[in-house]
């Protein structure tokens, strides 16, 4: 190799000679410049790091805490519910679903066919598994089958060691031991929806599918859903549980001991079967609800899981409504039931006395005016005085009486026993009913009151209207001698773990005040005679008895008949025929048990009406006190 | 042993060492601090795998032989005189184009980039021009005046130019960066005068909003765009940046401890083996870890400056000047981008990333930093 210095050619290219100690130092100049630029590079770097390390250390211990820890929702079981003896009304069963995790499968399809040789799997099972293990982890445990009937488990768990990966998961689900039976007091649990979302504390809800749709399930949902328990897991990037580091156990609901007598509600559902209708007892010493049934009832298993469509319509849309409570939300005319109220309003208001005689030739006519409102009794009752007619349910008498009163001071008085307000019971969904007074038609009508409508007022017609609930509870008021209490269906709460009960207490009405204590006793005096007198309207009832009733039995119209006409009950359609109601409490002198009965389209409450509440009497009285 | 040099330089001054260890060193051409510093990163490399790799004994095993190969590699070549060197510079950069070429019209296509060439062995021609862009520059500079002078500048343009484009192309933003830089280090340490120096920063301030106009690819764009605001796409392209600052960040002062890193254990932090380590090395070791590793790093670059300085002749100069910022700019694009400073461009932390490729190019341009260092000697002998 020449040295390039010699090289002619190389000179040629290089005029300016390269000064080689100059070049040195210039290189050292530069060198010891990018060294001070790699320094500060690595100062540079050294501050972003402390700004992440130390300026924002905690923020990122947090992120990366919260990457790794999952909190894991432990949902808590719900508390059971029982009659007031303990007879079992809801409880959580064990059901068993099929799962398999994919990760732990070699051959899918393999094992599919093996399971649906030994259980039952459908096409949409199937389809639904594959489209759930598209979307899932393959760790994931996916469900294939639910609810696994007993047999489909046992032929499933004798050779389950054969497949890897396929698990038999159980889990509780809401499950009414007696079926349709107290449904309408129950209610039922559903899968949790938007609506749901709304009001509940998601939080306490996390892990939770369902919560109370109706009745006693929903009014008590908080009594009976527990408190959710959490668990910290640590999980990897691909969300995988790798342990758990901290568990807070969820603590179960309380169980639920209700007021209802599940004998007596047997009987009250079994009684009105060959009706639509309602029925609702209530023990008058305390409010405690014995019995409240609304016919036809239906079965709520469905429901918990989701009923499917057809049901679902079919339920709907029957006629016969079973979906509808009506012991708290259906709305009828109290007719004739209302007239011992309307006899202590006229005692308490002075407009009457326990004596005083009123003529009834069969109609009642507003002076001037020739309208004839009718008596039930096309002849009349003669003279009658407060007793007989209760006894004989005038309703000339009542016209006359209804008059007297007033309108408004009607309104003020029925509203001490809870008529057209809201009772306050614990479940959820009941109507106030309607007891009219001129200011309230003339806020909603815009029209004024007439007379006529008093009168018809007087025997429980017209724009008054009352729950089925509301009847047995001023029934019991009445019975009670006054001394109302709100009515209610939760009997005690028990915690699952310690066993305790909690009687609830009884919580007491203020009391409806009387001028003179007698009057009770007339219009209760009155009330015994419709059963156990000779010319009672519910005297067919009274035959054979051991104890004493007292009672009041009524009619409301559903359809109204011309001036001249008469009911005849064979040339009107059934859905035309009058509501039977019955009314009543025993023993008459210390009520332990009061009863109001409305049997649609039933006709009329003393043929009707008046036995079924008589076979709850009877029933309730063969009881231990 | 007399060495004829392309620019015998004078230089003088260097007392020949005499310890029997750096003896032992001298023989085999080695710098004994530079050994040092390269072994040291490498093992608490290796340590840092193990946890990073959750605890895969294999990865280690893996990784430890691709070491021993790169260190071979690097004392072979240290044994190649750097005139040697110079006078194969040409023919490698030559070759390295024309595989370059060969790369974009036959090459194979992995992970959406043509970036590989089988001839026998696979092996990305990108890699060879890591060094022979510096080469090259040396050797053209060897000759030519300095500091560079206007009309020699088309051509130190065009050196790494060329290469730097046909890398672009593959895509590989790294590399392509890398051998860029390369070329404008060796035009630095030649003494580029200030005035052209800052009218390139000017022009390049210039054009890049047309390059990133009509110059970038789609992915890219989104790597800068999610460099700017990775918190926009916590789950998509800016997921990489947002847990390995979280891994970092909850480091802290002191670490986790080594094996005790979260993020890289449970799998949170992508490619935590690969071009991601260094945030596990933050979230185990925390800042007192980072910055004794950092100030490793500063050993090595500085060491391997401080030889560039004491070169005898420009080309050798030249060369292990550009060596050592090609390898702090692998150190701090790595760390910028693991720690949200700098765009996500794949480039691995020197000596510590899992992967053999980058590796190989690193050590054998260590090694002729180990044979400039020694040529001194065998010129002062």
């Amino acid at each position: 190799m020449s040295t390039p210095v010699a090289d002619p050619t190389l000179n040629r290219r290089m005029p300016r000679v390269k000064n080689l100690s100059q070049e040195r130092r210039l290189f050292s100049r530069r060198a010891l410049l990018a060294l001070f630029l790699v320094l500060a590079g690595l100062v540079g770097l050294v501050v972003r790091l402390a700004y992440l390390q130390i300026v924002h250390h905690d923020l990122f211990v947090t992120l990366s805490e919260s990457n790794r820890i999952k909190l894991r929702p432990l949902p808590p079981t719900r508390g059971q519910i029982f009659d007031r003896n303990g007879v079992l009304l809801a409880d959580n069963l064990p059901s068993y679903r099929l799962e398999i995790t994919p990760e732990d499968v070699t051959d899918m399809d393999a094992v599919l066919a093996e399971i649906g040789a030994r259980v039952e799997l459908s096409e949409s099972d199937i389809a639904r598994f594959q489209k759930l293990r598209k979307r899932s982890p393959a760790y994931d445990s996916i469900p294939l089958r639910l609810n696994l009937k007993d047999d489909e488990v046992a032929r499933l768990a004798v050779d389950l060691h054969r497949f890897p990966g396929v698990s038999i998961q159980a889990d509780l689900t809401r499950h009414y031991p007696l079926g349709a039976h107290a449904v309408h007091v129950l209610g039922y649990v559903g899968r949790i929806d938007e609506k749901d979302l709304q009001r509940i504390d998601e939080q306490q809800y996390r892990g939770s599918t369902h919560i109370g749709k109706n009745g006693v399930e929903k009014s008590y949902e908080d009594t009976l859903h527990g408190k959710v328990g959490f668990q910290q897991v640590e999980t990897n990037a691909q969300g995988r549980a790798l342990r758990v580091l901290e568990q807070t156990p969820p603590s179960p609901g309380e169980n639920i001991y209700l007021t209802i007598d599940s004998r007596l509600q047997a009987i009250a559902e079994q009684a009105l079967s060959d009706y639509n209708g309602a029925l609702v007892a209530i023990d008058p010493r305390n409010g405690e609800i014995l019995a409240l049934a609304s016919m036809p009832i239906y079965d709520p298993n469905p429901f918990v899981n989701g009923i499917d469509v057809a049901s679902y319509k079919a339920l709907i849309t029957s006629h016969d409504r079973p979906l509808f409570n009506r012991a708290l939300r259906g709305v009828y005319p109290p007719g004739s039931t209302i007239k011992p109220l309307m006899g202590l309003a006229g005692l308490e208001y002075g407009v009457t006395t326990r004596g005083k005689p009123v003529y009834c030739r069969g109609f009642y006519r507003l002076p001037g005016q020739s309208h004839r409102f009718r008596d039930w009794r096309r002849g009349g009752h003669g003279t009658v005085n407060l007793d007989r007619a209760i006894t004989e349910s005038c309703d000339v008498y009542f016209y006359d009486l209804a008059l007297n009163i007033g309108i408004d001071r009607i309104h003020d008085y029925l509203a001490q026993f809870d008529l057209g307000t809201l009772t306050g019971v614990d479940l959820p969904g009941e109507k106030p009913g309607l007891v009219p007074s001129q200011a309230w038609k003339e806020a909603t009508h815009r029209k004024p009151w007439y007379a006529g409508e008093t009168l018809i007022a007087g025997i429980g017609q017209g724009y008054m209207l009352t729950t089925p609930l509301q009847l047995a509870h001023f029934t019991a008021t009445l019975a009670n001698r006054g001394q109302g209490f709100k009515p209610r269906i939760l009997y005690a709460t028990q915690e699952q773990e310690s066993h305790e009960l909690h009687t609830e207490a009884p919580r007491p009405l203020p009391p409806v005040p009387v001028k003179d204590s007698r009057n009770w006793e007339a219009v209760v005096t009155a009330m015994t005679h419709v059963v156990h007198s000779g010319n009672g309207t519910a005297r067919k009832i009274g035959i054979g008895i051991g104890y004493t009733i007292a009672g009041k039995t009524g009619t409301a119209q559903v359809f109204s008949l011309g001036q001249d006409e008469r009911y005849n009950a064979r040339r009107l359609a059934k859905n035309l025929h009058d509501h039977a109601l019955f009314v009543a409490f025993a023993p008459a002198d210390d009520p332990r048990i009061a009863v109001a009965v409305i049997a649609e389209h039933g006709g009329g409450g003393s043929a009707t009406a008046a036995p079924i509440a008589r076979k709850m009497l009877d029933a309730y009285m063969a009881m231990k006190p | 042993m007399r060495i004829s040099l392309p620019h015998g330089d004078a230089g003088g001054g260097f007392g020949a060492e005499s310890s029997p260890s750096r003896d032992l060193l001298s023989r085999v051409h080695m710098d004994g601090p530079l050994s040092l510093a390269l072994l040291t990163a490498a093992v608490l490399g290796l340590v840092v795998l193990y946890s990073a790799g959750q605890e895969n004994i294999g990865l280690v095993e893996r990784q430890s032989v691709r070491l021993a190969l790169s260190f071979m590699v690097m004392i072979v070549l240290a044994q190649v005189p750097s005139h040697q060197l110079q006078v194969w510079t040409p023919w490698l950069y030559l070759g390295g184009i024309v595989m370059l070429v060969a790369v974009l019209l036959v090459g194979e296509t992995s992970k959406g980039a043509q970036r590989w060439l089988d001839v026998g062995v696979r092996f990305q021609p990108s890699e060879i021009m890591k060094l022979a862009v510096p080469m090259m520059m040396a050797w053209y500079f060897a000759n030519r005046p300095l500091p560079p002078q206007f009309r020699h500048l088309l051509v130190a343009v065009l050196i790494p130019g060329v290469p730097m484009l046909l890398i672009a192309k593959q895509p590989d933003l790294g590399t392509a960066l890398l051998v860029g830089s390369a070329g404008a280090f060796a035009l630095f340490l030649g003494g580029l005068s200030w005035t052209i120096i800052l009218g390139s920063v000017a022009t390049v301030g210039c054009i890049a909003p047309v390059v990133w106009e009509f110059g970038l690819h789609d992915y890219q764009r989104q790597r800068v765009l999610t460099f700017l605001d990775p918190e926009n796409d916590p789950l998509g392209a800016g997921y990489h940046i947002i847990q390995s600052k979280i891994a970092i960040g909850s480091g802290g002062l002191y670490g986790k401890g080594w094996l005790n890193g979260t993020q890289a254990h449970l799998d949170f932090l992508p490619e935590g083996t690969t071009d991601f380590i260094f945030a596990v090395f933050s979230e185990e070791f925390g800042l007192i870890g980072v910055c004794m590793l950092l100030a490793l790093y500063a050993v090595i670059v500085g060491r391997s400056l401080y030889i560039a300085a004491s070169a005898p002749d420009t080309f050798s100069r030249l060369l292990a000047g550009s060596i050592a910022l090609i390898f702090f700019v692998y150190v701090f694009v790595n760390a910028g981008m693991v720690s949200g400073l700098l765009p996500v461009v794949g480039l691995p932390l020197p000596l510590i990333s899992y992967g053999g490729t980058s590796l190989v190019t690193i050590m054998g341009g260590f090694g002729m930093l180990m044979s400039i260092y020694s040529s001194r000697r065998w010129l002062s002998q």
